[in-house]
């Protein structure tokens, strides 16, 4: 496009109702956080290489893991499935465009503002937000640091962000898929959406209102989480993990999603059991609604609802190996090739079942008593939201970017890229389970001389998965200014309308609806 | 492909079980084992889970391995065609449930054994406080605060670190064995949770509220644990030490622990040598977590002691804000965690230590009189 001057080049993206061009900025906001986040991660693995203080004290190094864990949740994985939400849900269904265009520039729109805010805080005359990302009060309330009043209003804006990104998704999906495309023809990928957009709109509500409580006991005198004044601390975190169970599913449905359309591309074979893969995603996202005291197992919690929410909780096994077998069966006897997206694909479908696996064994309470809160548990959730959420993002970006640029990503960095990322964050993660059998708890800045090694390790692991995140940098910057050009199929199994319309992707496709048979 | 790696991780730790039982025995790789009977059961439940989920690890992967190797489209293999099956896809939800029901059984049945708090022999509460435990012996009228032992040095590197470094504590939690003990757990500030995975305990403390929990300790030994819930700067160093010994040694432990208590000497005048040394000491363990060895604080939130108005203003304005901290802040009253010594001593290091050269000698009856002109 030609410009008149920079600041129409600017305005643009500002004023964009583009579909392309918010799933554009969505994701290219993602990536700025994910280096952001990553920072936060080496600072904290740096400190952790050795025992004794290194080179930050205790009070920034709870800094730290909130800011992490806040930045890749909130940051890092919910803006990227939405970017990948914003470009190929409408070319996926037939659709012009998003339902909602303004909306859907508004809740583009008010993340960067959100997340200035929230990194803001580390500037501030006191500490960052420093209770952990989870912000269990009365850590997060009486004894709150006062930048915990911006850490609410961050929150308060990335629940409208979502909440706005959802309803639109779910307008788009039930109004304006093509002629003939029926629901049960939708694509896995855009099923996932539908249900993860239920989700969001059913929880971030539920978290909006947990800060909002949090925000009138420290300044208006309500006690609703201070047993002094009638409350319960663990009232906060009842409400904390209704949201935050269906949280855990809305960064991982949508990777489902992704992974259920690159694994039938590249076994050029039809995806087994579509029907109770749609079903499964239904089942799980049903279920997350009836687990989130698996969370609460040691604090407190009478005996029936600890059998209660064991058993909900091991019964999402179920739906989750139906997936699981379903990729694996769509595998077999397939014509296999093993492109980047199908890399992480594959990746995918191994290091999540690892993690899916040490959620079993979390969810068996008694067990549950010598993980709760110790490096098992980080291990097993950075095994379904490193190589899950984010390896499902990646293997996304590769999958589709050649329909977005019209260019080939460069193969050979692309797989270096995968095979750095997979040494990488299971030399971090897999150590951390031992950790935490022997006994390290989470969130310590400093530990006991038997945990030495394997903190070292996990240590040179990170960095290792760290830095090879700059491969991926370096590969998409040189994608979309050049490279071989894409045909408009890309790949040779490839199914579905996206890969009907040219690359690049013109900046309006299906003006006229197709017509799906 | 990404499964080698895996595999070999695979082999290590299996074979590991399998071929060196000693491993798990002493090694960190897993679980420990543990002294009580619940703490066997939790780790029999926690193998018998993790080989349910190595088998069916296994199974998948090795299929999946399998596809991966021979049905590539560089050896030439064409696509079969299926893509529904309705027997095969009912099995695969109906066989793991049956394994999830065979897993739930005997789980439920320990962790209604471990709800069973009924029938103990003695009771005792636990209090997290920021960053240290507080033990109260109901039946025996004891009660005392456990802090982390580790010297500040050893934290900064300024010294080699010692074999329990950050898992030792001035005054453990003595316990008899072969009783069933109560553990009533609570909290004075923020959520804590104690720990021991020796004993197989952890239950969060919960301010405002009291859980309980219970042990019943097998073997005489140390057992050692650390605070489990993020509870503020110093999480990391509030370690939970459980000394556990025959009800002979007990019983004299708790003989010598209360005689102890009535040789203090109320009315003994201190000279200010005896109060620095004391107070340095005392300082070090509960004031230079924050406000650091060398009295200069960190940043706005712990205000430097050297050089600073309270210490060098009235002796008066010092003690009060000593005993009872300052609302809204990270600094808490101390009044029911201290004796009148380690305040008074804690008081006067303060006031002549790093340069604050006062001269001041607080009297442990000074304490005393402020003290209780708190509670007329």
């Amino acid at each position: 496009m030609e410009y008149a001057n920079p600041w129409q080049r600017i305005m643009r993206w500002v004023t964009t109702t583009n579909h392309k061009d918010i799933g554009t900025l969505y994701l290219m906001l993602s990536l700025v956080m994910l280096f952001i986040g990553g920072g936060m991660a080496l600072i904290i693995r740096g400190e952790l290489f050795m025992p004794g203080q290194q080179f930050i004290d205790p009070s920034f190094y709870n800094q730290m893991i909130t800011l992490h864990g806040l930045i890749m949740v909130f940051g890092v994985i919910m803006p990227a499935f939405v970017g990948l939400a914003n470009w190929q849900i409408p070319m996926m269904i037939g659709a012009p465009d998003m339902a909602l265009p303004r909306m859907n520039n508004w809740s583009f729109w008010i993340l960067p503002f959100a997340f200035t805010i929230l990194i803001s805080t580390l500037f501030m005359n006191g500490p960052a937000p420093n209770f952990g990302w989870t912000f269990y009060a009365p850590l997060s309330t009486t004894y709150g640091p006062p930048s915990t009043d911006f850490f609410i209003f961050a929150v308060h804006l990335m629940g409208l962000s979502s909440i706005m990104g959802a309803i639109n998704i779910i307008a788009t999906i039930l109004n304006l898929r093509a002629p003939g495309m029926r629901m049960m023809k939708l694509p896995i990928f855009v099923w996932s959406w539908l249900i993860t957009a239920f989700l969001l709109i059913a929880v971030m509500p539920v978290l909006a209102g947990a800060v909002t409580m949090m925000l009138t006991d420290r300044h208006f005198g309500t006690s609703f989480f201070n047993a002094a004044g009638g409350g319960d601390p663990l009232l906060f975190q009842h409400i904390f993990w209704f949201f935050g169970h269906p949280e855990v599913y809305i960064m991982i449905l949508p990777a489902f999603g992704v992974v259920s359309q690159i694994i039938p591309t590249f076994s050029r074979k039809k995806l087994f059991g579509y029907g109770s893969m749609v079903a499964a995603i239904a089942v799980i996202a049903f279920l997350s609604f009836l687990v989130w005291a698996h969370h609460m197992f040691v604090s407190g919690i009478s005996l029936g609802a600890e059998l209660f929410f064991m058993y909900s909780t091991m019964l999402i096994a179920v739906p989750t190996g139906v997936k699981v077998f379903n990729w694996v069966t769509t595998m077999f006897r397939g014509s296999l090739s093993f492109e980047t997206p199908m890399l992480f694909a594959v990746g995918f479908v191994v290091l999540f079942t690892i993690g899916g696996l040490s959620g079993l064994m979390l969810s068996i309470v008694p067990a549950d008593f010598q993980y709760h809160d110790t490096y098992f548990v980080v291990a097993h959730f950075h095994y379904v939201l490193v190589p899950g959420a984010l390896f499902g993002i990646l293997a996304g970006v590769y999958f589709w970017i050649p329909k977005w640029t019209g260019h080939m990503y460069n193969e050979a960095m692309g797989k270096w890229h995968f095979w750095l990322s997979v040494i990488g964050v299971n030399v971090t993660f897999f150590p951390m389970h031992f950790l935490g059998l022997a006994g390290m708890p989470r969130r310590v800045p400093d530990y006991a001389l038997q945990f030495t090694d394997f903190n070292m390790v996990a240590t040179v692991g990170a960095v290792i998965f760290g830095f090879s995140q700059l491969l991926f940098l370096v590969n998409i910057i040189k994608t979309i200014r050049g490279g071989k050009p894409a045909t408009d199929e890309v790949w040779e199994g490839a199914e579905g309308l996206e890969w009907t319309i040219p690359s690049p992707a013109p900046y309006h496709t299906f003006q006229t609806p197709p017509e799906v048979r | 492909m990404a499964l080698r790696g895996l595999f070999k991780k695979l082999t290590f730790i299996v074979g590991g079980f399998c071929f060196f039982p000693a491993l798990y025995a002493e090694s960190a790789l897993n679980m420990p084992r543990g002294v009580t009977p619940v703490s066997r059961d939790i780790f029999d439940l926690h193998m018998l889970i993790f080989w349910v989920c190595v088998v069916i690890g296994i199974i998948v992967f090795a299929i999946m391995l399998y596809a991966i190797i021979f049905h590539r489209k560089s050896r030439g293999y064409k696509a079969a065609k299926f893509h529904d099956h309705i027997t095969v896809e009912l099995a695969w939800v109906i066989v793991p449930f049956i394994i999830l029901v065979l897993m739930a059984i005997p789980a439920s049945k320990v962790l209604i054994k471990m709800n069973d708090t009924n029938h103990t022999d003695q009771t005792v509460k636990i209090t997290g406080y920021q960053w240290k435990w507080r033990y109260d012996y109901l039946k025996e009228d004891i009660g005392f605060f456990s802090n982390l032992s580790t010297p500040q040095a050893q934290i900064q590197g300024k010294e080699p670190k010692g074999p329990y470094y950050l898992l030792e504590v001035d005054k453990p939690l003595v316990l008899p064995i072969k009783q069933k003990i109560r553990l009533l757990v609570t909290s004075n500030d923020v959520i804590h949770s104690w720990w021991v995975p020796q004993l197989g305990v952890k239950r969060d403390a919960v301010p405002g509220f009291i859980h309980e929990s219970w042990v019943y300790i097998d073997e005489p030994g140390i057992y050692r644990g650390q605070c489990t819930e993020l509870c503020g700067i110093n999480h990391g160093f509030m370690p939970v030490v459980v000394e556990a010994l025959t009800q002979a040694d007990y019983d004299k432990w708790i003989t010598g622990h209360k005689q102890q208590a009535q040789q203090a000497q109320p009315d003994k005048t201190w000279t200010k040598e005896e109060l620095m040394t004391l107070g340095e000491k005392s300082y070090g363990t509960y004031c230079a977590v924050c406000h650091q060895v060398n009295g200069e604080g960190m940043g706005d939130i712990y205000p430097a002691l050297k050089k600073s108005k309270i210490a060098l203003g009235p002796i008066k304005k010092h003690i009060d804000l000593v005993l009872h901290g300052v609302q809204g802040t990270a600094m808490q009253g101390f009044i029911d965690q201290l004796t009148d010594d380690e305040l008074a001593a804690i008081i006067t290091f303060e006031r002549n230590a790093w340069g604050n050269d006062t001269g001041d000698a607080v009297q442990p009856s000074d304490i005393r009189k402020l003290r209780k002109g708190d509670e007329s």
